[in-house]
């Protein structure tokens, strides 16, 4: 039983992935490895301004596939971007949002991510955010977007200790950096880019071990990574449980 | 049968070479990793001199020691220090342990300093392992991508070649590496992007690629889903993941009398 909170439907910009012909194909992909729930945003979100409109078409994906959860992209630098936070939540229903600062061209410093964070906190709406998608060494040389400063999120956690934060695509970086989050608020994390043999047993180290929530970044990356590095680990049962699905159901559970 | 390309001891818990190995063990053996290719000491330099490249391999030739030959070495050598670097493989190879040789990012593998190493590795079929990537905000000043390896190897024709992470960037690196037929791809050390191991296989064929992890500076699991994760065929996957590694080492293994 697994229960992936990082999950992306639709098209990477750059090439296709295997299992990216549908949404129903990459469902059937990962129910194969034992994912009872993955929580899902979409590709578009990432350049596409018509932000409703791919929040739309996510939910009717999700309303087709019981396997996703839908998270919706909000940017806050859009005009009327309340009324897209307004959709998700009370439209759609979603659980939470997907957050993509640096493609949409924001720093979580600027006073408009604390106008997010505020609406979202509001709303009792999980916030997941996104720090990169892809190696920025790697990166179309037209479009390189350097990873999003995860630091600033340490005041925004304090600022709405009832928030429930979860970092998406955190390097491994020093321990102290992932524990001021820790200690700021309800701020999770999930292991898709947490590397080093060994890494995801240090970042249960550094995170503790109610705050690490399995994720893949599938399609864009191979779902077995994130399965591998927790069998490699050897971590107790009772750990692993947490990070493949019990922890996941906590904060969903907390709102 | 799970054969790893690449290992270094740098990542590893311990304050000895052979503790260190010991760690890289350790979790060798949750994975099922059969037997490692171990390279460069630690901590790693750029552009060492012929003092610290004897260090670092005589700190490889001592984790290898307990555990040889399930843990296999190649010599890191530097154009740069070319006389040095001759001795070093005699030393390492010719009358040690070794089995191949690590060029890192001293010297970019297009440049001729690097022929009689090449010469000299290919006499006793020891297999000759270049580092490469491709970074869009550019490289190290010394550092090859895929192109420079292709140009060595076209001074070398029927000499096997492995470029090490495929450059990287694998979308260019396989393109790269597309009509070089003796050079090999290693899947090692970038991150678990789907689709690389499907493209190389239709770019390159089964045979010439080679699956490496890059620990410990990455998790032997994300990169071993390079491979279990991959749309190819089982028997792909075999060759990929330890077969044919296997038949490159298999000469020198045999001619050093190591069980294979």
């Amino acid at each position: 039983m697994t229960v992936d909170v990082n999950v992306t439907l639709g098209r990477w910009p750059f090439r296709r992935t295997p299992g990216d012909e549908s949404g129903a194909a990459l469902a059937q992909r990962l129910r194969a490895r034992g994912v009872t729930q993955a929580w899902v945003s979409h590709f578009d979100a990432l350049l596409h301004t018509d932000l409703a409109a791919v929040n739309a078409r996510l939910a009717e994906e999700c309303r087709r596939e019981p396997l996703w959860l839908p998270f919706g992209a909000v940017n806050p630098t859009l005009p009327a971007w309340r009324d897209d936070v307004r959709r998700c939540h009370e439209g759609h229903r979603m659980p939470g949002l997907r957050l993509f600062p640096n493609y949409h061209s924001y720093t979580l410093s600027q006073p408009v991510a604390a106008e997010l964070f505020e609406e979202a906190a509001r709303r009792n709406l999980v916030v997941q955010v996104a720090l990169l998608m892809e190696d920025e060494r790697t990166q179309h040389p037209l479009v390189r977007v350097p990873a999003v400063d995860a630091a600033p999120l340490a005041d925004l956690a304090r600022r709405w200790p009832g928030l429930r934060v979860i970092v998406l695509n955190q390097r491994p970086g020093p321990p102290g950096g992932v524990r001021a989050l820790v200690e700021a608020g309800a701020v999770s994390f999930d292991i898709s880019m947490v590397e080093g043999t060994g890494g995801v047993a240090k970042f249960v180290e550094a995170a503790g071990a109610e705050r690490v929530l399995f994720g893949s970044h599938a399609p864009l990356y191979y779902w077995d990574a994130a399965s591998l590095k927790i069998q490699e680990c050897g971590l107790a049962p009772e750990l692993e449980e947490r990070i493949r699905h019990r922890n996941a159901r906590a904060v969903l559970r907390a709102a | 049968m799970i054969w790893d390309l690449h290992t270094h001891l740098s990542g590893f818990d311990g304050a000895t070479p052979r503790e260190k190995m010991a760690e890289l063990i350790r979790f060798a053996d949750r994975l099922e990793i059969e037997r490692v290719i171990v390279f460069m000491g630690y901590p790693f330099v750029y552009d060492p001199t012929p003092e610290q490249l004897r260090e670092q391999n005589d700190q490889v030739l001592e984790a290898l020691q307990p555990w040889h030959p399930r843990a296999l070495g190649f010599v890191y050598l530097s154009p740069k220090h070319l006389e040095f670097s001759l001795r070093e493989f005699d030393r390492c190879v010719r009358d040690g342990p070794m089995v191949g040789v690590k060029l890192w990012v001293a010297v970019k593998a297009h440049d001729e300093r690097l022929d009689p190493i090449v010469e000299r590795a290919a006499k006793l079929d020891a297999a000759i392992f270049q580092h490469t990537w491709t970074k869009v905000m550019g490289n190290l000043p010394g550092e090859s991508d895929p192109w420079d390896v292709v140009a060595l190897s076209r001074r070398h024709p029927e000499v096997p070649i492995i470029c090490g992470h495929t450059g990287g960037n694998w979308q260019l690196g396989v393109r790269a590496l597309r009509d070089a037929r003796d050079v090999s791809a290693d899947l090692a050390g970038s991150d678990p992007t789907a689709g690389l191991t499907e493209m190389a296989y239709r770019e390159l064929g089964a045979e010439r690629i080679i699956w490496g992890s890059d620990a410990g500076g990455r998790s032997y699991g994300s990169q071993l889903a390079k491979v279990t994760g991959a749309d190819i065929p089982e028997s792909a996957k075999k060759l990929i993941l330890g077969g044919n590694l296997k038949r490159m080492l298999t000469p020198i293994l045999r001619a050093k009398g190591v069980p294979l």
